[in-house]
């Protein structure tokens, strides 16, 4: 007879700080998403009130929202992809055998990774002026004319995207490295041998080996670029006309600035609901696949 | 764990800790206790370069009251919001500090302040009727004195007297149309790549300054309802939107000019809307050339010389204080006209009282001057916690107005629709008998 607390002992220290780290604020946050605590409530907490699903239902009907989730949704559908292309083609030119000063190149495409996104946004916003910027600079001298980069409302957006792109993809960069290092060479000798050609081996190879690296990638990523935050932050202030204004800047404005805890509250159970929702999609696709 | 047993949890668990800190601590603070009887601690919250000047003249107040110490601590003016509302919340307020005076109405509102109308009565010090009285005002709630201003802040206009005599005119503007001429005049001099004026379109202070201008107030009702659907809020709006759809302003926002004073200097425009910090800059930063070449001016109004509004910083003490007599003797020292005189020299505050400017360096600063004439017309914006949020709103409407997004009309009713929203909570207070 298996003694069945056994277990449970062992489980019992992470359960707790789970629970107490975890699980905990979440039941509170969530309560607190049913409330209107605002600085009134700060004040005297008889100003409490309890409005059920209002806060959810005042941002389905508030524009601003809809807006900041188009937002997040532009820039984790046109950045996701673009950063693992680039993280992907970084690690592939790293690993290629002709590839010189690796080291060097290794830690150089790394570096922005960790530096700090306020003072490396300063920079960009330099980059990326419109009358003195080297960006525009450059542009001119192919004869394309100033792009307002930071303050025209439909090129913000991409602005930050790259900005971003730039700023992560030497993280991932490293993960797939160690991927394509794992992929025995024998693999790329036999298909060699029987003539195919670099893309082949890459289609059929390549490509199907990283498939577990690439859905964590995807999956890590993705949940990230959800969290769209510091570079509006610090690059456009949400600007110009909110066209940068994301789901969790809408939630810091809210909660943080005005002291809207409960709106606030119900805007990151929304975002959570979505980031959820979107992952567990992914996973479903790639377990279909066979490959987490 | 519900929001309302979470107070008395926080405070709970703190007490433990410190009980039990306490307990550990007891052997060797022994020999320590003495110190702390002798003396108390003022712990003083300042912001920015405030903070760093006023430690400059603690130490004259330290020597004149034995047995006081003051602990300056800095707050950065971006986190300094959110961090006095979690030091509310926590109970960890400090005994005084400065602040922002449009942010009296919302501390005041959470009960976070001691009324200070006792001390000042008191006081040989501290009197009002030396103070610029819109600036005084703004300390003031529902006729209970929460603070004492400490520095002044206003806006005004920065010109370029060459630029100006340029295009024809002798003299700054002192009303509206008198302005919309000079603009008009300057930009056809300045050509398309120029500019007559910049206003920043991620700037509100600009349409609130000019909303003060106006007879009507800008909330209604007690501050139940906005009000910018008001004739006078409407010509502002259209005064406004004119700037850029003449194209007397760029539409850009403040971060995409990275040197408003070198482009000031080459003339990218001739007006600048902004405070008495850039006093010191531009006298530091324009080129030899140009160092007569500019000056300061009141804010032209509708029809006249205009209202501006009443900014700053004051000191105010929390209720929470154990100190209150030795933070208020803090506060009668930092408002001796001598003391506000060394602390304009130290960090270029203005002082917010006229015997501070009496034989000063700043009475004879012929850039001053515009201010000193500017302060005694200010106004208070609307005194609700939520001005702040509304003022906010207030940037981003007058955001798509510059674009031409949005007409008057229709900025007018967004303003009133999501200044109506904001103050929803405001409204159920007052129709339930709570003092908000």
């Amino acid at each position: 007879m298996r003694r069945r607390w056994v277990p449970w002992v062992f489980l019992t220290p992470a359960l707790i700080v789970l629970g107490v780290f975890f699980a905990l604020p979440v039941i509170g946050g969530f309560i607190l998403s049913l409330t209107d605590f605002d600085v009134y409530a700060l004040a005297d907490l008889h100003n409490l009130r309890f409005v059920g699903l209002e806060n959810y239902l005042a941002l389905l009907r508030r524009p601003l929202f809809w807006r900041a989730l188009a937002h997040t949704m532009y820039f984790v559908v046109v950045g996701v992809p673009l950063s693992i292309m680039a993280s992907l083609g970084a690690a592939l030119l790293l690993n290629s055998k002709l590839a010189r000063f690796k080291g060097f190149f290794r830690t150089a495409l790394f570096a922005p990774v960790v530096t700090t996104v306020v003072a490396v946004a300063v920079i960009w916003r330099y980059l990326f002026n419109t009358r003195y910027g080297l960006v525009n600079y450059a542009l001119h001298s192919l004869g394309v004319q100033p792009v307002d980069w930071l303050g025209d409302p439909h090129w913000a957006m991409p602005t930050i995207i790259a900005f971003a792109v730039w700023k992560n993809f030497g993280y991932n960069m490293v993960i797939f490295l160690a991927g394509l290092q794992a992929i025995p060479t024998d693999l790329y000798e036999a298909s060699r041998i029987d003539g195919a050609s670099p893309w082949q081996r890459f289609r059929h190879i390549t490509w199907p080996m990283l498939g577990p690296t690439l859905v964590m990638v995807g999956v890590l990523t993705m949940s990230g670029y959800f969290q769209l935050f510091a570079e509006p932050y610090v690059m456009t202030e949400g600007g110009p006309l909110q066209s940068t204004v994301s789901v969790l800047y809408l939630m810091y404005e809210d909660g943080f600035k005005w002291w809207n805890l409960g709106l606030a509250s119900a805007v990151a159970f929304m975002l959570f609901v979505l980031m959820f929702a979107a992952t567990a999609l992914l996973m479903r696709a790639a377990r279909k696949r066979g490959l987490a | 764990m519900t929001v309302a047993t979470r107070h008395s949890f926080v405070r709970r668990t703190i007490t433990v800790c410190i009980a039990v800190i306490g307990v550990a601590l007891l052997g060797g603070c022994q020999r320590a206790a003495p110190a702390a009887e002798q003396g108390i601690t003022l712990h003083f919250w300042a912001m920015g370069r405030e903070a760093d000047a006023v430690r400059q003249v603690m130490p004259a107040f330290e020597a004149s009251h034995p047995g006081v110490h003051v602990d300056v601590q800095t707050l950065p003016w971006a986190g300094a919001h959110q961090k006095l509302l979690t030091a509310f919340a926590g109970d960890t307020t400090p005994d005084l500090c400065q602040l922002g005076n449009t942010w009296i109405p919302e501390l005041a509102t959470l009960g976070a302040l001691a009324p200070l109308d006792r001390q000042v009565a008191d006081s040989r010090v501290v009197r009002p009727g030396d103070y610029f009285p819109g600036i005084w005002d703004t300390n003031r709630l529902h006729g209970t004195l929460y603070g004492v201003p400490w520095y002044v802040d206003t806006r005004l206009l920065f010109y370029r007297k060459d630029l100006l005599a340029r295009a024809g005119f002798a003299h700054p503007p002192r009303t509206w149309a008198e302005w919309a001429t000079q603009l008009a005049a300057i930009k056809r001099q300045a050509g398309p790549d120029r500019y007559a004026i910049l206003l920043p379109t991620n700037e509100f202070e600009q349409l609130e300054s000019l909303g003060l201008q106006q007879s009507e107030p800008m909330l209604r009702d007690n501050g139940r309802y906005g009000n910018f659907r008001s004739p006078g809020f409407k010509r502002v709006l259209a005064f406004y939107a004119q700037m850029y759809r003449k194209h007397w302003s760029p539409v850009v926002a403040n971060t995409e000019i990275p040197n408003v004073w070198a482009e000031f200097a080459r003339g990218y425009y001739a007006f600048y809307f902004s405070g008495p910090w850039n006093i010191a800059e531009f006298k530091q930063r324009m080129p030899k050339a140009l160092r007569d070449k500019w000056a300061t001016a009141p804010l032209p109004g509708p029809h006249g010389p205009g209202t501006s509004l009443a900014g700053g910083s004051s000191l105010v003490i929390f209720r929470a204080s154990a100190h209150k007599r030795a933070a208020w003797q803090l506060i009668e020292y930092l408002s001796r006209p001598a003391v506000q005189r060394r602390f304009y020299q130290l960090v270029g505050d203005m002082p917010p009282r006229r015997s501070s400017w009496d034989n000063s360096a700043l009475a004879d600063d012929p850039y001053a001057k515009a201010f000193r004439v500017q302060l005694e017309h200010v106004r208070p914006v609307p005194k609700v916690p939520e001005w702040e949020q509304i003022a906010t709103e207030l940037r981003l409407v007058g955001e798509q107005l510059a674009h031409g997004q949005l007409n008057v009309d229709q900025a007018a009713d967004e303003l009133d629709r999501r200044a109506d929203q904001i103050l929803s909570k405001r409204r159920w207070m007052l129709d339930h008998g709570r003092t908000p």
